[in-house]
């Protein structure tokens, strides 16, 4: 479908109005992430390129103190590979509801597509096991509508906070928001545990070079994790 | 490798090549299972064993960041980072979200670390 097409359809305009509900919450978070950016002493340039080509939020903010201290490359896409894992698992929803896409537009799609999308897509759509007529251009509409506010709020995040001297510390809200996130994703027991295994582990092996700290935080997590799976498995106790 | 290429770029060129492997990091994750003709699934005990990696990996960048000083855990509370922090934690206990606790954070962060020098 052609695109001036697409933003006259019913479900695409469905799919925007509904994600503009969450329009100033999304708009504060953009802007933070774009302050955060600037302040972690990217510059402007390099903060518009990561807001418009990496557009995701929480790894973006995870890069900023690798990018700071001179991390090497693959340390950081691991990383951020690490932070982004949950978009591998939600895409395998979104695979139920773009399947009968073409490949390419599948991906495109996908890539636009961030936490908000699936959560306000799968409350319009609750059935989760099947392809409904419409589906993807709600989809499309909803990823207009966050891809917009986004990149409005994280540029006027940018511009603004670049005129703030880096002497002030704020980048050090960046730091706070991922505060806030990981909270947000502390639930049941094996999620606390993880969180206080990686947060030892990075402080702990801090001296390792290349930030290398980071990647044992987390296999050191996952590994405490799937220990933990083991033992809670009633009927399969450790001795 | 990284490290002849840190030394043969600039700056700014070294970041932009690090971004731009960013976003394929976003391209590869957002379409992980949209990529295959086929219908793959992630295996459950695989699926579960990953859950956690999110959350760590977000806790390890950010624990050195709130509670160390050049390579070691700081040794003062005369740091505007740890009120900060705890100042966030407690407006999280009372009211869960994002932006709340990161402007309470801020609102003692700003004025101990302008004003102090913490």
């Amino acid at each position: 479908m052609h695109l001036r097409d697409l933003s006259r359809d019913r479900h695409f305009r469905h799919g925007a109005s509904d994600m503009l509900a969450f329009g100033p919450g999304l708009a504060a978070w953009g802007l933070v992430t774009g302050v955060a950016m600037t302040q972690s002493g990217l510059g402007v340039g390099l903060s518009i390129l990561m807001s418009v080509t990496v557009y995701a939020g929480s790894a973006q903010l995870a890069s900023l103190p690798l990018l700071a201290s001179g991390a090497p490359m693959w340390v950081i896409w691991a990383s951020a590979f690490c932070v982004n894992l949950r978009f591998a698992i939600f895409s395998s929803q979104w695979r139920v509801h773009l399947g009968h896409l073409p490949r390419r537009r599948r991906l495109v799609l996908g890539y636009l597509l961030a936490d908000l999308n699936l959560v306000v897509f799968q409350k319009a759509w609750p059935n989760r096991d099947v392809h409904e007529t419409g589906q993807a251009r709600y989809a499309a509409g909803g990823a207009a509508a966050v891809w917009t506010v986004w990149q409005v709020s994280s540029l006027a995040g940018i511009l603004l906070s670049s005129l703030v001297p880096l002497s002030w510390g704020l980048g050090f809200a960046g730091t706070l928001s991922m505060l806030g996130i990981a909270y947000s994703l502390l639930g049941d027991r094996t999620a606390w545990i993880a969180a206080i295994v990686s947060a030892a582990a990075a402080v702990a092996a801090f001296a390792l070079p290349l930030k290398l700290n980071i990647l044992v935080a987390i296999a050191a997590a996952v590994a405490a994790s799937v220990v933990m799976a083991r033992t809670d498995r009633p009927g399969e106790r450790a001795p | 490798m990284t490290s002849t290429l840190a030394a043969a770029l600039p700056g700014w060129a070294y970041g932009a090549v690090t971004i731009l492997g960013l976003a394929v990091v976003t391209v590869l994750s957002r379409g992980f299972f949209l990529w295959s003709k086929r219908d793959l699934r992630l295996p459950g005990a695989l699926q579960r064993a990953l859950q956690v990696a999110p959350l760590a990996a977000i806790v390890a960048v950010t624990a050195p960041e709130i509670l160390m000083t050049h390579g070691e855990l700081i040794g003062t509370w005369r740091d505007a980072r740890l009120p900060a922090a705890l100042a966030a934690t407690a407006f999280y206990a009372w009211r869960p979200g994002v932006l709340g606790p990161l402007l309470a954070g801020l609102a003692l962060y700003m004025p101990l670390h302008i004003g102090l020098g913490w």
